[in-house]
């Protein structure tokens, strides 16, 4: 058999995407977040993003790869592609798709993006009150023992070309990530991302402690125009994030970008209507969370719904995440600054579960493929809503745990939080030596 | 001589400036400035959480007058920051003792 080769079309797709997905976490993620802390710490968000950013990609290349996509334990892998050691130009990796390959190192680089942004979403729950030191050493550590195992679990597969018969998808079954194995759905990380990231930031939030004159001093965003440009990137960049995710450019890279589209459309107007009736106006901050909870809503689910599913997913959302970040944050007493677990983790955990709804063939979804039969399979929605609930539960496990031990140890070693007067002259100054503004 | 002080909105600056210069008074100096009356402040709201902002922007405006020229002035300033609703802010008078024009050195009324 003539070995198959990458077509240039789907390499062209996926190194683009790549680059809209580096745009989400620099600039985009970097200015949603920094427009809505004050200005004393403007400099601090913008620096803790972009480093997180360049940290993760050289723990990506040097090791991260070689655990999260290389064969060993269903829940680790191994370190045979160390400084990716044997991939060259010529490797390829799989698609979702028999007989069609990408470049390899396309591959490490279009998921370096997803390693680095990931941990930098956790960056908006501790905002404002953490040294700077504490949050690299607080990277390592849940880049390592939570992001790397997640995206390992339930992404790591042979690939569908290993798949010929009953017996070799049992083979590819007990080979492949743990949660992958369990049949659970996640187009474009749900669960590896947001979930992940959505409850470190709540054991951050809780473990740091609120900020000094929480509740009582005026903490108002102090740009919500760049918090806006930022939004309006990330809903960009996103294209490139779930349609990417696809791997090649085909039909279903364009079912996840029209479903990223209309999820997020309705997401916003959702929020909008939402906070109008119930607090009176439609809020700049409000559009803008209705859009990144939309995105986060259909990533796990934009490969596999169909639009009615998108619409159901991005209007459902929004109050959802609403609820979060004002009534249960206020009753509980918890300050994730810029609420990255009631957008990201509650927003993922809604678009988690939902994916096993609406994949369904009979609400528009696409159903689950069969790579025995080459057809879609059977579906069965109570059983594709407990492997999604599987996938939600790992994750909130995995990340808790992980992120509590991390946070802990950063805390006996170098400490979480800077001195009450730094905290209260701001980070810029006290951290950094600059300020953001003259 | 009288020193007028006026606290208005923002945005009347202009019709202000305007109605100074068309009774003869050609300067004046503008400050940004921050504080409330009896408009108090607002509220606003960030995903649930509510801050009261007390202090609202104001444009703070100061001209010195010759004696005779004062009531001219603050019609004037009346005149253009007046819009009838709650907020146009206050004008203060003072007397002024002395003024002087750095670059000639002249002293009164004619350094105005």
């Amino acid at each position: 058999m003539n070995p198959v080769l990458p077509v240039p079309g789907n390499t062209a797709w996926l190194l683009m995407s790549t680059v809209l997905v580096t745009m989400m976490a620099i600039p985009g993620l970097a200015l949603f977040y920094g427009g809505l802390v004050r200005s004393k710490n403007m400099l601090s968000v913008l620096m803790q993003t972009f480093v997180t950013f360049a940290l993760m990609a050289v723990l990506w290349v040097v090791y991260g790869y070689s655990v999260a996509f290389t064969g060993g334990t269903p829940f680790f892998g191994g370190f045979e592609k160390l400084f990716l050691a044997g991939i060259t130009p010529e490797s390829v990796a799989a698609t979702f798709s028999k007989g069609v390959v990408v470049p390899e190192l396309a591959f490490v680089a279009f998921q370096l993006t997803f390693a680095a942004i990931t941990p930098a979403l956790i960056i908006g729950a501790f905002a404002e009150r953490i040294k700077f030191s504490a949050v690299l050493a607080f990277m390592v550590l849940w880049f390592t023992f939570s992001y790397l195992p997640m995206a390992h679990m339930v992404w790591y597969w042979d690939g569908p070309d290993a798949i010929t018969d009953a017996k070799s998808l049992e083979a590819v079954t007990a080979a492949a990530g743990w949660l992958w194995a369990k049949g659970a759905l996640d187009f474009a990380g749900g669960t590896v991302v947001h979930i992940n990231a959505g409850i470190a930031g709540l054991v951050g939030a809780i473990m740091l402690g609120r900020r000094i004159g929480y509740g009582r001093e005026n903490m108002a965003p102090h740009s919500l125009t760049l918090t806006m440009v930022g939004a309006a990137l990330l809903w960009v960049g996103w294209f490139g994030f779930n349609a990417g995710s696809n791997l090649e450019a085909t039909g279903t890279a364009a079912l996840a970008f029209v479903n990223t589209m209309a999820a997020t459309a309705i997401a916003v107007l959702s929020w909008m209507f939402t906070e109008w009736l119930v607090k009176g106006k439609p809020s700049t901050l409000g559009a803008a969370s209705g859009a990144v909870a939309g995105l986060v809503a259909i990533t796990p689910a934009c490969g596999y719904v169909g639009v009615v599913g998108s619409l159901a997913i991005g209007l459902i959302v929004s109050p959802i995440c609403l609820l979060f970040v004002d009534k249960i944050k206020r009753t509980f007493g918890y300050d994730d600054a810029l609420d990255v677990f009631g957008v990201h983790g509650i927003g993922g955990i809604v678009g988690g579960i939902l994916t096993g709804v609406f994949v369904s063939p009979a609400l528009g979804g696409t159903g689950v493929y069969d790579y025995v039969a080459n057809a879609v399979g059977e579906f069965d929605m109570l059983t594709q809503v407990v492997s999604q609930l599987w996938a939600v539960g790992t994750a909130v496990v995995v990340s808790s745990v992980v992120s509590f031990v991390a946070f802990k140890l950063v805390d006996l070693t170098i400490g979480l939080r800077v001195s009450e007067e730094d905290e209260r002259e701001g980070l810029d100054t006290t951290s950094h030596g600059e300020s953001a503004y003259h | 001589m009288k020193l007028i002080t006026a606290i208005i909105k923002p945005f009347r600056l202009d019709e202000v400036r305007e109605a100074l210069a068309e009774v003869g008074v050609s300067g004046l100096t503008v400050t940004e400035v921050k504080g409330f009356g009896r408009q108090k402040g607002h509220t606003e709201l960030y995903r649930g959480a509510e801050y009261v902002v007390d202090f609202l922007p104001k444009v703070k405006v100061e001209v010195a007058v010759p004696t005779d020229r004062v009531d001219q002035a603050i019609e004037a300033i009346e005149k253009g920051a007046r819009t009838g609703k709650i907020g146009d802010g206050k004008i203060f008078v003072t007397s002024l003792e002395e003024v002087v024009r750095i670059r000639t050195g002249e002293r009164g009324d004619s350094a105005i």
